[in-house]
């Protein structure tokens, strides 16, 4: 599988860039809401802004800007685009 | 599992404290949901004026606002509740919201959505058809999706989705004398729609028949048997405390003042 070379974790993601869901790595609880916030295969984020101190940081999915934690955003396997 | 004289218990408050204490047995009982900031209080207030009373959930830190309006010959009572982007109880408010659906038995639920994010207000859409069939969807911010050049084929959506959706810029009151009307068809039954139904993979699917004629037996109808079948195989423990609560120690319904059921 040579495209599991542009598989990363949305929390690395600099700002300003485009990506597309993988896959979730989380389960239960957290991954529902995930995917309840719109976030799930095939899915385009964009990475918005950091806040100050550079968590949470914002991502646009569907149309809203939502925060994600660190811990959340590291998570969500995506693909540059 | 009756309860017989439970007035005193804490279930029976609770219960009790849905609070939509009806004054006439022609009062239509309605529910209000949607994401949050989709423009859901605008709704609330242009439809209930100054006729509301605010509090909170029983037991719970969530905000509760009901009210009421006459429209034709009917007099209605709106439940206000939390705004949510699911129903699947991951938080307090989103429990508030599904018990409400499921056991406040609202005469229809009317879903405000946001005309200019329409993908991401669908999902709360789907999640409560697949509890009840009465369901309005209000496609709200009208307005703010005309400024963005947002054009949204309402017919094609509603042939797709398979309820009634009525375009609104509620604030300054566009649209809701027909989203009044609808909610008069279909909590009447004027209105009979059928709403589109989420298919799942196979191997839920053949879970879920294998589940529904024994929740069939269990509660005899009060509740979308397959919907209560995803739940189990989640392994929702909230949504069998919910049922219990509302359903199984609640002899005393009559008493309620609430003919919901």
């Amino acid at each position: 599988m040579s495209e599991a070379m542009h598989l990363v974790k949305l929390s690395d993601v600099p700002i300003g860039k485009l990506v597309k869901v993988r896959f979730l790595k989380n389960n239960g609880l957290n991954r529902r809401r995930m995917m309840d916030l719109g976030i799930i295969p095939e899915a385009t984020v964009l990475v918005s802004r950091r806040s100050p101190l550079g968590d949470p940081k914002a991502y646009i999915v569907r149309g809203a800007e939502i925060a994600l934690r660190k811990e959340e955003a590291s998570q969500i396997i995506v693909e540059r685009l | 599992m009756s309860c017989n004289g439970c007035k005193g218990c804490d279930n029976h408050k609770r219960f009790h404290s849905f609070n939509v204490k009806l004054h006439t047995k022609e009062e239509i009982v309605i529910a209000l949901a949607g994401n949050p900031n989709v423009g859901k209080s605008t709704v609330f207030n242009q439809l209930t004026g100054l006729k509301q009373h605010t509090g909170n959930w029983p037991g719970k830190t969530v905000q509760n606002a009901r009210g009421s309006f006459r429209y034709k010959d009917r007099k209605f009572v709106l439940m206000d509740l939390p705004g949510t982007y699911s129903l699947l109880a991951n938080s307090v408010e989103e429990q508030v919201a599904r018990d409400f659906i499921c056991f406040g038995k609202p005469k229809a639920t009317v879903v405000v959505v946001d005309a200019t994010c329409l993908e991401r207000n669908l999902n709360l859409v789907l999640q409560v058809m697949e509890i009840t069939d009465r369901v309005v969807v209000c496609l709200n911010l009208m307005d703010e999706a005309k400024k963005k050049h947002i054009d949204i084929d309402i017919p094609a959506l509603e042939k797709e989705l398979g309820v009634p959706i009525v375009p609104t810029s509620a604030r300054s009151g566009d649209g809701l004398e027909l989203l009044l009307q609808k909610v008069y068809d279909v909590a009447l039954g004027i209105e009979k729609s059928t709403p589109l139904k989420v298919h799942y993979s196979e191997d839920v699917e053949r879970v879920v028949n294998k589940l529904v004629p024994y929740i069939d037996r269990l509660l005899q109808g009060r509740l979308d048997s397959k919907w209560v079948a995803l739940r189990l195989i989640d392994g929702d423990q909230t949504i069998l405390d919910s049922i219990y609560q509302y359903i199984y120690c609640d002899e005393s319904r009559g008493e309620c003042g609430y003919d919901g059921l």
